[in-house]
Parts: structure tokens; C-alpha cells; sequence
């Protein structure tokens, strides 16, 4: 049995080395084939935004593939890829070539620069605020010994509160003043009062406190110094000043 | 006026303050003059006319022992000692003019006869003499009583300082307020008081202090600004005023013993003409940090303010009754035209004094009994222009107008002895400061450079 089993396994190991020997041909290689040609360099360039006013800046991005050698004209040679802040002050044609074994490839991208508006002309000198207010603010005058805005007074101090809220930037003092005739210090206290009824009569026509100020002069500060009743009149206010 | 009921006798116990026999049947007799007289002026009547004579006091010139250098200081010393004798409302000087040929400079120089018989008619001597000795200014002064010969001497003083015009000043004031106390009834004199005012001659309105004769006038403050109503405090350490700074009208106080102003606290509004209590312990003055010029009290510091008067004022001026130290007079615009009130000095039982006009700047006497105050009785448009001094009495409401010449009168202000008025006039063409007696006579100037308002007169 073991004899039959040796020649057995011999026959088949030498089956095998015939097969295998045999199924080897032994064929020639087959030559290489022609290596591809190289791929051609692509290219993309753009600028975002693509309108600016003449002193802003835009940002300009390109992207290359099988490229060496890439280049922008005005900025020279870059990175195959990147990006780049530019603020051209006129129009602006970005014009890219990326060389590679493949070849060139030429990419643009245009900016378009506006100019900046004229500047406005200079505003034509005008009134200040200083000079409105003393032509259009009107003194508040007072009957002898009172403190009441009466009569004629009140469309002043309406004509007055009206200028003042239209020009809400503007602050002001009242002063109050007597004539020459009364004590110093009963008048003191009588110009106090002045100024407190114009401020009242202002804030009671929209006009806010904050924006006033009071101050009695009694008659320390006297507007002219004759002893006669149209002199005496003169001195009888609550005097506007302008804060500045 | 109510002119029907004359006024209640005044009893004359030795603390009253007009207890010299004199001085009081004069006023007595110018209340029963007013009340029985029915004509329109109100004139003070007062003087020999009446009955009724001062002590006549002869003041010969102190005379100068040997040095020539003391003449001039023997002239400061007698010129002012004859102007405190003369104003004084207790004695009447006898005229130079019937002095005899001998004057006296030492006691046994006195020729009794020559003097307590006419012309010269004096019952009273006043003499000494003055000299330098070893540096120093020496003055010796006698009083004598020249009806009594045995037995004359009533004073006997000397004194002494550095040779100079101030202290000459000083000596005789000194001098002549020893004789005053004496022939006064025991009230001190007030010829060493001081009167603080307003003067502008610097270009502002600054608080000024002066002697009570006018001589000696010195600035306090130098703010620059406008500084009003001072007033100083009862030990006359410290001068509270009103003055205009950034944040308005201001109480400020002056301290003498720093020669400065300190601080005090900022009220708000507009903080006018501050008042002293008796006892100096609080201040009244007018603000308007409320909206509307009332009368506050605060104490000496400014702290625990307190609001006394409510009505639609405005309520300025106050004054309290140094007397009693529990009430305070002042002016308002309540009613209209200013009037005088006076109330308990919590604010309460506020009663009207003045009946008509323009009444304001009260200021209370030394014997709590009179106010004096400036007083238009008619006024309005077109009525003359001028304010007189006028006295009421408290009780009886009954007044007297003590000043005739014309001009703004404003701003009366007692002197510590009850016997003087000093006021502020524009009878000369501008606003000057003038002294009179308190029944309107010896009315005379006190200063004379730029404006000078608001006199207000020391405690002592």
C-alpha cells in the first residue's frame, strides 16, 4: 500500500510540475504602454466684489491645478492657490497664467472701480445759532412791583417757547430784573420770581427744564440808569441769555 | 394812621433801656406830640423846646505837655473825643465859644466858677492833658462834676499805648464811652462798635467795616463778584453776607479771626440777606430753593434747616428781636407791595404790621419795643421817589418818620445802646451810609467814596 501511495504522490507532484510548467507560456512581455500625455494646467481667478469705489479694497482668490508656475500680472508670481486684498484705484483686468508640464492656462478677472462721489460743495455761511436766537428771542417784561406775564408778554413768551422748540440744542439762562426804585434785597427776591414765571410759562409750552437755567439780579445789572418810567419799564424783565 | 389813642406811659425801672430820665421823657413826649397832633407830617419833636435838657458837658482841648510830637496825635485825640461826646444822645457839649481864656490840664488848674456859672452854664468837665513819655503816648482825662466842688472827681483815667493816630483814636473812644456809662444811666457807650457795609469804590460790591464815627474804613472780602447784606454775628467773630457765585446767590460767612471767608453750605436758589439770632446760634435768611423766596432758619453752621413761611412771598429780609430772641420780623410781597410782618421764630401767629405802601428792611431795636424799617406810605406809579426811616412801636403799631431830607432811605440798623440809627441815603446824589439819632436828629455822613450801602451795626 505504501508503494502505491509513493507513486501516487510522485505522479501527481510531477503532474503538477508539467501543468504548471506546461501552463506557463512564455510569452514575450508586452511593451509599456505610452505614459498619458501630462494634464493641462487649469485656472480660475476671481475678485469679490467686483465693483468698489475708488479707496476700498476687494479680495482676489485664484485656483490652479497641474500648475508650476502661476503668475498675475501686476502682483508677479503666487502660490498655485491663494487669495490676495487689492485696492486698485482704476479699473482693473486681473490677468492669470498658470504654466505647467500640461501647458498654459490664462484666467481673468475684472474689478471695476467707481470713482467717489464729488465731495459737497461748502454749505453757503449761514445765520449761527447765536446770532438766531438774539434776533428771534424776545425779552418778557413786567407791570411795577409784579411777577405775572400779562397781556402782550404771553405771545412773546409763546413766540419765544416756539423758537426754542424748534431748535432743541439750544440752553439758556433767564435773568430777573427790577428797576431802580424798589430794595436791594426785596428786589432780589422780586427778580427770582421773574425768572421763575418765564421759566414756568416755557416749560408749561413743552420746553423741558433742563434746558433752563434762573438767575435774579434784583437790580444789580440795570439795562440804563435814568429815573423815569421808560427807563424804569426797560429794567422790568426776565432777561434771555444764550448758554453756550 | 390810628392817631386816637395815645400810647401806654412807659414805667421807667433802672433796666430799662432808656432809663436815663432824658432820653426817655423825649421820646415819650414825641409819641404824645405825634398822637395829639393831627397835621400830615410826622415830625419828631425834640430839644430844649420840650422842656426837657441834656446834661450839659464842657470839653475843652486836652492839652499837650511839652513834646511837639504829640501835636498831632492831641488833635486825633480831641477831635474824636469831641465827636463820640457830641453824638452820643446823652450829654449836649457846651460851645467852644463860651469856654473861658483858662483851660484846664490838671486838676488843680480847674476853676470851678469859670465853669458852672453862664456863659459857659456846664455841669459837667471834661479835661486832661496828653503827653509822650519814653516812647509812649500817655493820655490822663477827669470828669468832674462842677456844681460840686467839695467833692468833684465823678472819673480819673489814663491810658497808654504806642505814639500812634490809631491808638490816640482808641483812647479817647475809650474815654468818652466811660464818661457815657457814667452819665447814661449804665449803658455801655458804643464808641469802640463797628459798622459793616457794602462798598462798590474797588469796582464790585465787596463787604467793608468801619468805626461807628466813619474813620478807619477797611475792605473784608475781595471776591470779585457782588456781595450784599452782611451781617455780623453776636460775638463779632464771624460776618455772614450774600453774594452772587457760579451756582447763584450764595450765604457766605467771613471769619475775622481767619480774615477769610469759610465755607458754608449751598442752598439752592437764591439764598439772600442772612440774620443773626441773640445768641448766635442760628441764622433766618431768605431762599428760594423751594421755588418761591421764604424765610428759613438754619443753625450757625448751615445744618437742620427750616422753612418758616409758606404764603406766596417773596419773604425776604429777616430780623430777629434780639431782645427776646423768639421772634423774627420781615418783609413780604404777599399782599402786593412789600410789608413789614413780624412772627414767633417757629413761623407761627405771622402778624402784619404796616398798613399801606412800600414798608421793607425792618430791623428790630435793642429793647425789643421798636422796629425800624424804610417806608413808602404812598406809593405807585408816578408817586415821588423817596423812602424814609421811619419808627414803629410793636405794641401799639403807632410810627414816627424820623428822616425829611429827601432821597432813598433804606437799611436802618440799630446801635447796641438803642440811641442810634444808621441808614443808607442818596440824599447827597448817591447811596452813602449816614448815622442820626434814633429820634431823627445829628443826622450826619459817614462816608463819602463810591457807593456805600447796607450798613449794619455790632453787638457791642
Amino acid at each position: 500500500m505504501q508503494q502505491r501511495m509513493k507513486w501516487f504522490t510522485l505522479a501527481v507532484i510531477l503532474g503538477a510540475m508539467m501543468m504548471t510548467a506546461g501552463c506557463k507560456k512564455k510569452v514575450a512581455p508586452a511593451p509599456p504602454p505610452p505614459p498619458p500625455p501630462a494634464p493641462s494646467p487649469t485656472a480660475s481667478i476671481a475678485v469679490t466684489p467686483n465693483t468698489i469705489q475708488a479707496g476700498q479694497s476687494a479680495s482676489l482668490t485664484w485656483q490652479t491645478t497641474n500648475a508650476t508656475d502661476v503668475s498675475i500680472d501686476g502682483i508677479g508670481a503666487v502660490q498655485a492657490n491663494g487669495s490676495q486684498t487689492v485696492s486698485p484705484t482704476d479699473s482693473t483686468t486681473y490677468h492669470l497664467t498658470a504654466k505647467g508640464a500640461g501647458g498654459s492656462q490664462e484666467a481673468t478677472a475684472r474689478i471695476t472701480v467707481t470713482q467717489a462721489p464729488p465731495p459737497p460743495p461748502p454749505p453757503a455761511p449761514s445765520v449761527s445759532d447765536e446770532d438766531l436766537f438774539s434776533q428771534s428771542v424776545k425779552d418778557v417784561y413786567f407791570e411795577y412791583d409784579k411777577a405775572e406775564i400779562s397781556g402782550a408778554q404771553l405771545s412773546t413768551v409763546q413766540a419765544d417757547a416756539a423758537f426754542l422748540n424748534q431748535h432743541q440744542n439750544i440752553n439758556i439762562t433767564i435773568e430777573g430784573h427790577c428797576d431802580e426804585r424798589g430794595s436791594t434785597e426785596y428786589n432780589l427776591g422780586l427778580g427770582d420770581q421773574r425768572a421763575s414765571a418765564v421759566k414756568t410759562a416755557l416749560t408749561a409750552a413743552g420746553i423741558s427744564a433742563s434746558r433752563i437755567k434762573t438767575i435774579s439780579y434784583g437790580k444789580e445789572k440795570p439795562f440804563c440808569s435814568e429815573s423815569n418810567e421808560s427807563c424804569w419799564q426797560q429794567n422790568r424783565r426776565g432777561h434771555f441769555v444764550y448758554q453756550k | 394812621m390810628d392817631r386816637s389813642a395815645p400810647p401806654h406811659a412807659h414805667s421807667r425801672p433802672s433796666s430799662h433801656i432808656f432809663s436815663i430820665p432824658a432820653f426817655a421823657v423825649a421820646l415819650i413826649f414825641v409819641f404824645c406830640v405825634l398822637s395829639a397832633s393831627l397835621l400830615a407830617q410826622d415830625w419828631v419833636k425834640t430839644g430844649t423846646s420840650l422842656g426837657v435838657e441834656k446834661i450839659r458837658l464842657a470839653v475843652p482841648d486836652f492839652k499837650a505837655v511839652s513834646d511837639p510830637q504829640t501835636a498831632p496825635l492831641l488833635k486825633t485825640f480831641n477831635d474824636t473825643f469831641w465827636n463820640d461826646l457830641d453824638n452820643s444822645g446823652v450829654v449836649e457839649l457846651v460851645s467852644k465859644s463860651f469856654y473861658p481864656l483858662q483851660l484846664p490840664g490838671q486838676p488843680p488848674e480847674v476853676n470851678f466858677l469859670a465853669w458852672n456859672a453862664p456863659p459857659p452854664n456846664a455841669a459837667m468837665l471834661a479835661f486832661g492833658n496828653a503827653a509822650i513819655v519814653s516812647g509812649k503816648l500817655t493820655v490822663q482825662g477827669w470828669l468832674y462834676d462842677v456844681k460840686n466842688i467839695q467833692s468833684p472827681q465823678i472819673l480819673g483815667k489814663q491810658y497808654s499805648d504806642v505814639p500812634s493816630d490809631a491808638a490816640a483814636r482808641v483812647m479817647a473812644h475809650k474815654f468818652a464811652d466811660e464818661i457815657i456809662f457814667r452819665l447814661g444811666g449804665g449803658i455801655p457807650g458804643i464808641a469802640e462798635s463797628q459798622i459793616y457795609f457794602v462798598s462798590d469804590r474797588t469796582g464790585h460790591k465787596e463787604i467793608w467795616v468801619m468805626d461807628y464815627d466813619g474813620s478807619n474804613q477797611r475792605q473784608l472780602t475781595h471776591l470779585g463778584s457782588i456781595s450784599l447784606s452782611p451781617r455780623v454775628s453776636p460775638d463779632g467773630s464771624r460776618v455772614a453776607f450774600s453774594s452772587l457765585t457760579k451756582t447763584g446767590w450764595e450765604i457766605m460767612m467771613y471769619s475775622a479771626d481767619l480774615n477769610r471767608t469759610v465755607s458754608f453750605p449751598h442752598f439752592g436758589g437764591t439764598n439772600l440777606s442772612p440774620a443773626w439770632s441773640a445768641d448766635g446760634a442760628k441764622l433766618a435768611f431768605s431762599s428760594s430753593r423751594g421755588g418761591d423766596p421764604a424765610i428759613y432758619v438754619s443753625d450757625a453752621a448751615g445744618a437742620g434747616l427750616q422753612r418758616l413761611t409758606t404764603s406766596r412771598g417773596p419773604d425776604v429780609s429777616p430780623v430777629w428781636n434780639r431782645k427776646t430772641n423768639s421772634q423774627i420780623a420781615f418783609a413780604s410781597g404777599r399782599s402786593g407791595l412789600p410789608q413789614i410782618y413780624t412772627m414767633e421764630a417757629d413761623g407761627t401767629n405771622q402778624q402784619r404790621m404796616t398798613d399801606q405802601g412800600y414798608a421793607v428792611s425792618p430791623n428790630w431795636a435793642p429793647n425789643g419795643q421798636f422796629l425800624a424799617m424804610a417806608w413808602v406810605r404812598k406809593y405807585g406809579p408816578g408817586e415821588p421817589g423817596s423812602r424814609d426811616i421811619y419808627l414803629m412801636d410793636i405794641a401799639s403799631k403807632q410810627f414816627v418818620q424820623l428822616t425829611h431830607d429827601g432821597g432813598r432811605n433804606d437799611s436802618p440798623s440799630w446801635s447796641p445802646d438803642g440811641r442810634h440809627i444808621v441808614f443808607e441815603s442818596s440824599r447827597s446824589g448817591k447811596e452813602e451810609i449816614w448815622m442820626m439819632l434814633a429820634d431823627g436828629t445829628k443826622v450826619q455822613q459817614l462816608t463819602f467814596a463810591g457807593r456805600n450801602t447796607q450798613p449794619n451795626w455790632s453787638w457791642k
